[in-house]
C-alpha cells in the first residue's frame, strides 16, 4: 500500500473576481489605413471593429497583469497572499526564459506557484480549466489567472491579414472554493495540422541564422481561420453546454474569444442560440486582445448592464495552435 | 448525385442567403467578387455551406481559383466522384 497522503479539495470551484486593463490609447481605424491602402469602411465591414485599444510605450505585459490581477484579487475580497497558484497566459512576453508569471507574483509581493501557458486565444479558457482542476485537487485554494497581450510589439503596419485587428490589454480572474458548481467541465483540443494558419512570421532560429530577416511579426490565413473558428467550434460550444448540464435556453450570455466580430456572429448562429442570450462584442472598441479578451468582454457584458453576476455564461477560446477550450462558468 | 443544375440551384440558395441576392442573379458566368460582391469571409462561409449541401470537400487553397459562379459548379460536380 502506498504511503503517500493526498490532499483533498472542495467540491466545487468558482470565478470569485475578475479585473482587467486596457490598453490606455484608443487607436481608431484611421491611423491604421494607410499601410494597408485601406479604409474605415473596409475594417468595419470586415471585422467590426471600430477602435482598439493599446498600451502606451512604457506600458508592458507584466504592467497590464498588475494592475488587472489587483483589481481581480480586490473584487474577490482575499487578501494577495491566500493567492498560492499565478498562471500567466500570454504569447507576446518578449521572453523565452523565465516566464512571466513569477515576475508578476514578485509585483504582487506574494511567492505563490507561478508559470506560463502558450495557448494563445484559448488561453485564458485553459487557465480557468487548471484553476478549477487545482483547487477541486486540493493543491491551490485560489488561483490567479491572468490573459495579457501586449499585441502592438509584434504587428506589422504594412500586414493586412491581422495586425491591424490587434489590441493590448490584460483580464485576471481568482478561482476558489465554491459552494455550488461554478465552472463547468472545459471541452477542449488542438489540431496542430492548422499550426501554419496562425504564426510568427519568422523564427528565432531563422533570425539567429539570417541577421538580416525581419523581426518577426504576427500572421495568419484569415479566411481559413474564419472557416474553422466559425464552423468547427459550433459543435466544441455545444458540448461545453451539454457537459455541464444545461441547455442554450439556460444560457445568458455567450462570451467568445474576440477574433472578428463576423466569427463571433456566424459562431452564434451556427450554435443556435436563443435571442435572449447577450453577446460579448467588446471587439468593436477594443480589438482583438488574444488571452485578454474573453475577460475583457466579461466586464463590458457586466459594465453594460447587458449581463449580472450569477448568470450562466458560456466562453469559448480558439486560436493558434490551433487549440480551443470552451466551458459554462458563473460571471463573478 | 446532383447534376449541375442541381448544384447551380442549390448554390444559388446558399449564396441568396449569405448575401441577401435574388438566386436569379446567381448565374454560371457571375464572377463571385466582381458581379455578385462576396467578400473573402463571405465565401468562405458559402463555401462551407456548399460542402455540407453536396457532400465534398473543397480544400481552402482550392477556393481562389473558384472566380466564377460556374468554377464552383463544376468543382463540386468532379468532388461528388
Amino acid at each position: 500500500m502506498s504511503p503517500i497522503s493526498l490532499k483533498r479539495g472542495p467540491e466545487f470551484s468558482r470565478i470569485t473576481g475578475l479585473g482587467t486593463f486596457r490598453g490606455e490609447r484608443v487607436v481608431p481605424n484611421e491611423e491604421l489605413i494607410e499601410p494597408i491602402n485601406s479604409s474605415d469602411e473596409w475594417i468595419q465591414k470586415m471585422t467590426g471593429i471600430r477602435t482598439r485599444v493599446r498600451a502606451a510605450d512604457g506600458t508592458d505585459v507584466i504592467d497590464m497583469s498588475e494592475h488587472a490581477a489587483i483589481e481581480a484579487i480586490n473584487n474577490a475580497g482575499i487578501s494577495r497572499d491566500e493567492i498560492d497558484t499565478v498562471i500567466l497566459s500570454t504569447i507576446t512576453y518578449p521572453h523565452i526564459t523565465p516566464g512571466g508569471a513569477p515576475v508578476l507574483a514578485d509585483r504582487l509581493g506574494i511567492t505563490a506557484a507561478a508559470f506560463d501557458i502558450s495557448a494563445a486565444c484559448a488561453g485564458y479558457c485553459y487557465g480557468i480549466s487548471q484553476a478549477d482542476a487545482l483547487v477541486r485537487s486540493g493543491n491551490a485554494r485560489n488561483v490567479l489567472v491572468v490573459g495579457a497581450e501586449k499585441m502592438s510589439d509584434w504587428v506589422d503596419p504594412a500586414d493586412r491579414s491581422i495586425s491591424y485587428l490587434l489590441g493590448d490589454g490584460a483580464g485576471a480572474a481568482v478561482v476558489g472554493a465554491s459552494d455550488e458548481a461554478g465552472i463547468g467541465p472545459t471541452v477542449w483540443g488542438s489540431d496542430g495540422s492548422g499550426a501554419q494558419l496562425i504564426r510568427q512570421t519568422a523564427s528565432w532560429d531563422e533570425i539567429r541564422n539570417n541577421r538580416d530577416a525581419a523581426f518577426p511579426t504576427l500572421f495568419q490565413e484569415g479566411p481559413s481561420v474564419f472557416k474553422w473558428a466559425s464552423f468547427k467550434m459550433a459543435p466544441v460550444a455545444l458540448e461545453a453546454i451539454e457537459a455541464a448540464g444545461v441547455t442554450p435556453d439556460d444560457i445568458q450570455a455567450f462570451i467568445p474569444h474576440q477574433a472578428n466580430v463576423r466569427i463571433i456572429d456566424q459562431l452564434a448562429k451556427q450554435i443556435g442560440l436563443p435571442d435572449h442570450v447577450a453577446i460579448g462584442k467588446d471587439i468593436a472598441d477594443s480589438g482583438n486582445t488574444s488571452a485578454a479578451s474573453i475577460p475583457l468582454a466579461t466586464e463590458r457584458l457586466l459594465r453594460d448592464g447587458d449581463a449580472k453576476s450569477g448568470d450562466l455564461a458560456l466562453q469559448i477560446g480558439f486560436g493558434a495552435g490551433l487549440v480551443y477550450a470552451a466551458q459554462v462558468v458563473v460571471l463573478p | 448525385m446532383a447534376d449541375k443544375n442541381e448544384i447551380l440551384a442549390g448554390l444559388a440558395e446558399i449564396v441568396a442567403e449569405e448575401t441577401g441576392l435574388d438566386t436569379n442573379e446567381v448565374e454560371l458566368d457571375k464572377s463571385f467578387t466582381d458581379d455578385l460582391d462576396i467578400d473573402s469571409l463571405s465565401m468562405m462561409t458559402i463555401v462551407t455551406l456548399a460542402e455540407e449541401k453536396f457532400d465534398v470537400r473543397i480544400p481552402d487553397e482550392e477556393v481562389k481559383n473558384l472566380t466564377t459562379v460556374g468554377d464552383a459548379v463544376t468543382f463540386i460536380e468532379g468532388a461528388q466522384k
